[in-house]
């Protein structure tokens, strides 16, 4: 029995590891969501993060929590300097700008010498564990549920019902909005970090569009109104696909039409603010039946 | 050689405009960014392939053929994903989403149909002769590339400005709740402005297919990129400005592959689109979307 629990573990260990990732991926677009903002570029963050942890570990000796911190800081950073000119717009600003973002940072990945160009980066030390991946997202989940009750919080859900109302109200919603989209390409960059220390080798490609699109439905069919709906997504795309490889080259269209069913038929997710009640009643019925 | 680059120029603008035309007219009238737009751009190089390739098909109907798929890409777009979105209130980023899941689709099944290899129109389709218009050199395919850009154009503008449905659609555009008041079949307006729009990109698509002579199933991605950059650029759901914007990234294009690198060519959109923003977000000609309260 033990043989087979760790034969299992062999086998799935780094999908169960992307569970985690994308969980975060998928948190760090749901910020920006819950403001009503939509950043189609959390995939090149990721990718930003993940070349700085990684070439801070492999040619600096850095110690592995410094690189994934300041493989968080420079998505920051990047994301206050792309957002503060384009959020002071409307909502289809970022999506526009951060989708041409997403193209930039493939083509400066491309075309520099220190991260391998189009070869990638071979050899990133295996340093990531289970449970670096479980306290990151403990701290994550920790700070969404202080979030949704704080002053912050509350702003970005006031920005997000109504933009106008809440800036006539007196609140600055450029700099909140600017604050939540550097918040989530921290979270992306640290997600990349990790991803970086356990896939051994990144490669510009996987930070591009598709990557980007993956990380919007992970939101949109688990639903933005909760913290639960994204980790609820996440999880649920990231273990389908394996069930899924039969379709080869198709499996993308799946994402596809997720997003487009779910924006139909299913605007708040699966995973909802009614869902809990819904499942206590459900459960009392039982009990009283 | 700065003369050669104003005709390769002029080439690229044309293709960039007639694509940007038709998205900047989407948002105009739909209040829609279609995320869809460089996938049925690639729809119309691939249409149009496949009538030279396996139809013989001239130049005219290829382009005919293209816009007529493409074209209908855009209805059943707005039939199947956004249209639904209009009637029932809904988040302002949803109809957005619901078309970057069609791009997705449609890029993902063209992926599985053609792969990933790039497709060539057949060496002698346009003759390789060139002309010589006041020192520039112009290739036969490079006019024929900015005649048919520029007539399409013209044939829009006149469509717009002149004809029963181009007035409905300016009326729609301008609002419509109001249109709808007057009698204008404001949902057939709709329709038909994605069809049109599409079909637009649709001929980009193919003359594009020329102009490098290669078709590939990623080609939606960069131009959407461009696309993007244009219309912030002259301006949203302004007409004039994508005509304005196309050039205007041609040019920087060109220039700056032929007197600075090529490396970052991709990023040249980018670029612009980012000063633009910093500098005058409503674009040359344009107004600044705002949500309404």
């Amino acid at each position: 029995m033990p043989e087979l629990i760790t034969s299992f573990w062999q086998t799935y260990n780094t999908l169960f590891y992307t569970v985690f990732v994308h969980g975060m991926l998928a948190l760090s677009i749901y910020i920006t969501l819950s403001c009503g903002q939509l950043s189609l570029g959390n995939a090149a963050f990721m990718g930003i993060g993940a070349y700085t942890a990684a070439l801070l570990t492999m040619k600096a000796g850095a110690p592995f929590g410094i690189s994934l911190i300041a493989g968080g800081f420079l998505p920051a950073v990047v994301a206050l300097i792309i957002g503060i000119p384009t959020l002071r717009l409307s909502g289809v600003y970022l999506a526009m700008a951060t989708l041409g973002f997403g193209e930039v940072v493939r083509v400066v990945i491309l075309n520099m010498e220190i991260t391998g160009g189009s070869l990638g980066l071979n050899g990133v030390p295996l340093k990531t564990e289970l449970w670096h991946l479980i306290l990151v997202m403990g701290i994550l989940i920790y700070f969404f549920i202080k979030l949704r009750n704080s002053r912050f919080g509350r702003i970005l859900e006031a920005i997000n019902e109504d933009e106008v109302a809440a800036s006539v109200m007196g609140i600055r919603a450029t700099y909140y909005k600017v604050w939540a989209f550097a918040i989530g390409a921290f979270i992306a960059g640290v997600a990349g970090g990790l991803n970086a220390h356990f896939t051994f080798f990144i490669s510009p490609r996987e930070y591009g569009f598709e990557p980007a699109v993956d990380i919007l439905t992970f939101a949109v069919l688990g639903g933005t109104r909760t913290l639960w709906g994204p980790l609820a997504g996440s999880t649920i795309l990231t273990i389908l696909p394996e069930l899924f490889r039969f379709l080869g080259p198709y499996r993308l269209a799946l994402n596809g039409i997720i997003l487009v069913l779910v924006v139909l038929y299913l605007p708040n997710g699966i995973v909802n603010r009614d869902t809990f009640t819904n499942l206590k009643r459900f459960f009392k019925k039982e009990e009283n039946a | 050689m700065f003369l050669q680059q104003i005709a390769n120029a002029l080439a690229l603008s044309a293709v960039y405009s007639l694509f940007a035309i038709g998205f900047t007219l989407i948002f105009g009238v739909l209040e829609v960014i279609t995320l869809a737009h460089g996938a049925v751009f690639m729809m119309g190089a691939f249409a149009g392939l496949i009538a030279v390739t396996k139809f013989n098909a001239g130049l005219a109907s290829t382009l005919l053929v293209s816009m007529i798929v493409s074209g209908l890409a855009g209805y059943l777009i707005d039939l199947i994903a956004v249209g639904p979105l209009r009637k029932r209130k809904f988040h302002h980023l949803a109809p957005m989403i619901a078309t970057i899941g069609c791009a997705t689709i449609i890029t993902s099944t063209y992926q599985g149909i053609f792969g990933a290899e790039a497709y060539r129109f057949p060496f002698d389709f346009v003759p390789s002769t060139s002309y010589d218009i006041v020192g520039i050199q112009l290739t036969l395919l490079q006019l024929i590339i900015i005649g048919i850009s520029l007539f399409l154009m013209v044939v829009l503008i006149f469509f717009l400005n002149k004809t029963r449905w181009g007035k409905a659609v300016r009326a729609v555009a301008e609002n419509p709740r109001t249109a709808a008041l007057l009698g204008i079949p404001v949902e057939q307006v709709f329709r038909l402005t994605m069809s049109i729009s599409s079909a637009f990109g649709g001929a980009a698509g193919v003359l594009t297919g020329l102009n490098f002579n290669t078709i590939h199933t990623f080609m939606g991605g960069p131009i959407l990129h461009r696309g993007i950059a244009v219309i912030i650029l002259g301006g949203m759901g302004d007409i004039r400005g994508a005509m304005a914007g196309g050039l205007i990234l041609g040019f920087s294009e060109i220039l700056s592959v032929a007197y600075i690198s090529s490396d970052f060519r991709d990023a040249i959109s980018f670029g612009l689109l980012f000063l633009i923003l910093l500098v005058r977000p409503s674009g040359i000609f344009g107004k600044v979307i705002e949500r309404k309260g």
